[in-house]
């Protein structure tokens, strides 16, 4: 007599909890919190809370003058202040209608790829221990920075806050041994790179953290305004430079590279690329340094003629935009900033759901954000 | 270079289309009535050969005599941008249509300015204080806030 042999089935059930993440985390990269619903390991929701750095940022520039707002820039996205330094003071030479030297055209730049190679370093730098390469290849890219940073020292006298370009030109001209050591570097530079590709790109644990994970894809990225790295690892060859050149980037030859699929590994290709065509344009620009003043004839309190102006530009973790409006005054009426990195955490509970809280914390890494920026 | 559209043109393109909707219109940016917002940021967003795919930003100022709300639209595949304005003249209860249906990018961008100004937007998803805390009493970037 056949018997039919009866599997039971085992169920384990789960219920949905709440994991608080942050505000004091190390992977949370500053104050950033998550509310985080697992399902077990699974990320069902995420909600993000803000508001731990929020300094008024906004409130505190309504009373300021326009020179005296360019240290308040600093402290937005601190890890790219010379960035911030540029967008506000070309937001304020729109608005005052002041134009400003070929000599700080060429400086502005300079400074401000620099800037990028710096804040993509601690960009990589930390994605790659967020995905488990514990300090080595973050201490690689901390020393590459701090050549940067003793190159900003040298024309400022400050390695994190530069406040260093002023409405019509920057503070001083660089010192005369800043270009040999410019030129050290550049010569350097090319080589760091490829030691980080030949540790990191192929990367068996690497790959296997990032690759297809945490994808975005090109249509939403567009849909939530994305910029910087993270709109074009989606594929969307969109960089300010080129789509809407400001300052003097239309004179030089560089490529805007793209990802293909949109998932972590791609946001991270795109970063170390982006090092390499800075390098090209900080090489043409070097180059191209002509002697003269760096400062054009600004009275010394700014009354712009009362209106509005929108300047932004690609800073390296995105569109930067500042919205400016005069009454007529010596300070600003309105004072806003287009934050690129909050703007793009937008999606990132779309990211993160269905995903393992481990992958979690590569999906929020593979964003890159600065706290500065995001609560102001 | 992106190219900065007119918004006299638009402004007529869009009166044929629905009229009264626009309140001003000048070289630099067009202002719309507040209740036709909405039809007029979707017909921007979808029509061929406008095709305003992108909200760059969302601001918010204090006129004192009203509140303005700052719409910067660009458009990736034709990159020419546009300058969107709606005005809110109450100032106890002010309201504006979300646009978070359309660009979702607008979600934060809202919230920031219902934290900081006050301004209500109907229909958006999630309408919370975004870096004040609840309870917290006033909005900071009003004129007349301290």
């Amino acid at each position: 007599m056949a018997t039919t042999a009866k599997t039971k089935e085992v169920v384990i059930n789960t219920e949905p909890f709440v994991v608080n993440f942050g505000p004091a985390h190390p992977s949370t990269h500053g104050v950033f919190r998550m509310r985080i619903t697992l399902d077990g390991e699974v990320v069902v929701d995420m909600e993000p809370v803000f508001g731990y750095l929020h300094r008024g940022i906004e409130k505190l520039a309504e009373e300021r003058t326009y020179t005296q707002v360019i240290p308040l820039t600093d402290r937005l996205d601190y890890l790219a202040s010379m960035s911030n330094n540029l967008a506000y003071c070309l937001a304020v030479e729109k608005l005052a209608g002041i134009a400003v030297p070929e000599r700080v055209e060429y400086i502005r730049v300079i400074m401000a790829e620099l800037q990028r190679i710096a804040s993509h370093l601690i960009a990589v730098g930390s994605f790659v221990q967020d995905c488990g390469a514990f300090m080595t290849p973050y201490v690689y890219m901390l020393r590459e920075r701090e050549r940067i940073l003793d190159l900003f020292e040298m024309v400022s006298g400050q390695r994190l806050t530069y406040n260093y370009m002023r409405v019509g030109g920057v503070s001083q001209d660089v010192p005369d041994e800043f270009i040999p050591a410019l030129a050290k570097f550049l010569k350097e530079m090319p080589g760091w790179i490829n030691e980080y590709d030949r540790l990191l790109k192929d990367n068996e644990i690497l790959l296997a953290r990032a690759k297809g994970v945490g994808i975005l894809p090109r249509d939403l990225a567009i849909d939530i305004a994305a910029s910087g790295p993270v709109l074009r690892g989606s594929g969307v060859k969109w960089d300010i430079r080129k789509a809407d050149p400001y300052s003097i980037y239309d004179r030089f030859e560089f490529d805007i590279p793209t990802g293909t699929v949109g998932d972590c590994y791609d946001r991270y290709r795109v970063r170390v690329e982006e090092m390499r065509q800075s390098l090209r344009i900080l090489k043409q620009a070097m180059k191209g340094l002509p002697r003269g003043e760096v400062r054009s004839e600004v009275p010394h309190l700014i009354r712009p003629p009362a209106g509005e102006a929108y300047g932004h530009i690609e800073a390296p973790k995105g569109d930067l935009g500042f919205y400016l409006v005069s009454d007529g005054s010596i300070a600003p009426y309105r004072f806003h900033v287009r934050a690129p990195t909050l703007i793009n955490l937008t999606v990132l509970a779309d990211m993160m759901r269905g995903w393992k809280i481990a992958d979690a914390i590569v999906i929020f890494g593979s964003i890159d954000i600065c706290m500065g920026e995001v609560d102001r | 270079m992106t190219l900065a559209l007119s918004g006299k043109d638009i402004a007529k393109q869009i009166e044929k289309k629905f009229p009264g909707c626009v309140a001003e219109s000048a070289a630099e940016s067009l202002l719309v009535e507040a209740q036709s917002l909405l039809e007029v940021a979707a017909y921007l967003k979808n029509t061929p050969g406008l095709d305003f795919d992108y909200l760059t930003a969302v601001s918010g100022v204090d006129y004192l005599e009203c509140f303005e709300v700052i719409y910067q639209l660009t458009s990736l595949e034709h990159n020419h941008s546009l300058v969107l304005k709606a005005r809110c003249y109450n100032r106890e209860n002010p309201t504006l249509p979300s646009v978070v249906g359309l660009w979702r990018t607008a979600d934060f961008q809202e919230r920031e300015i219902y934290d900081l100004f006050g301004i209500s937007f109907t229909g958006h998803p999630n309408l919370k204080r975004i870096f004040l805390w609840e309870g917290f009493e006033g909005h900071p970037l009003r004129k007349d806030f301290l």
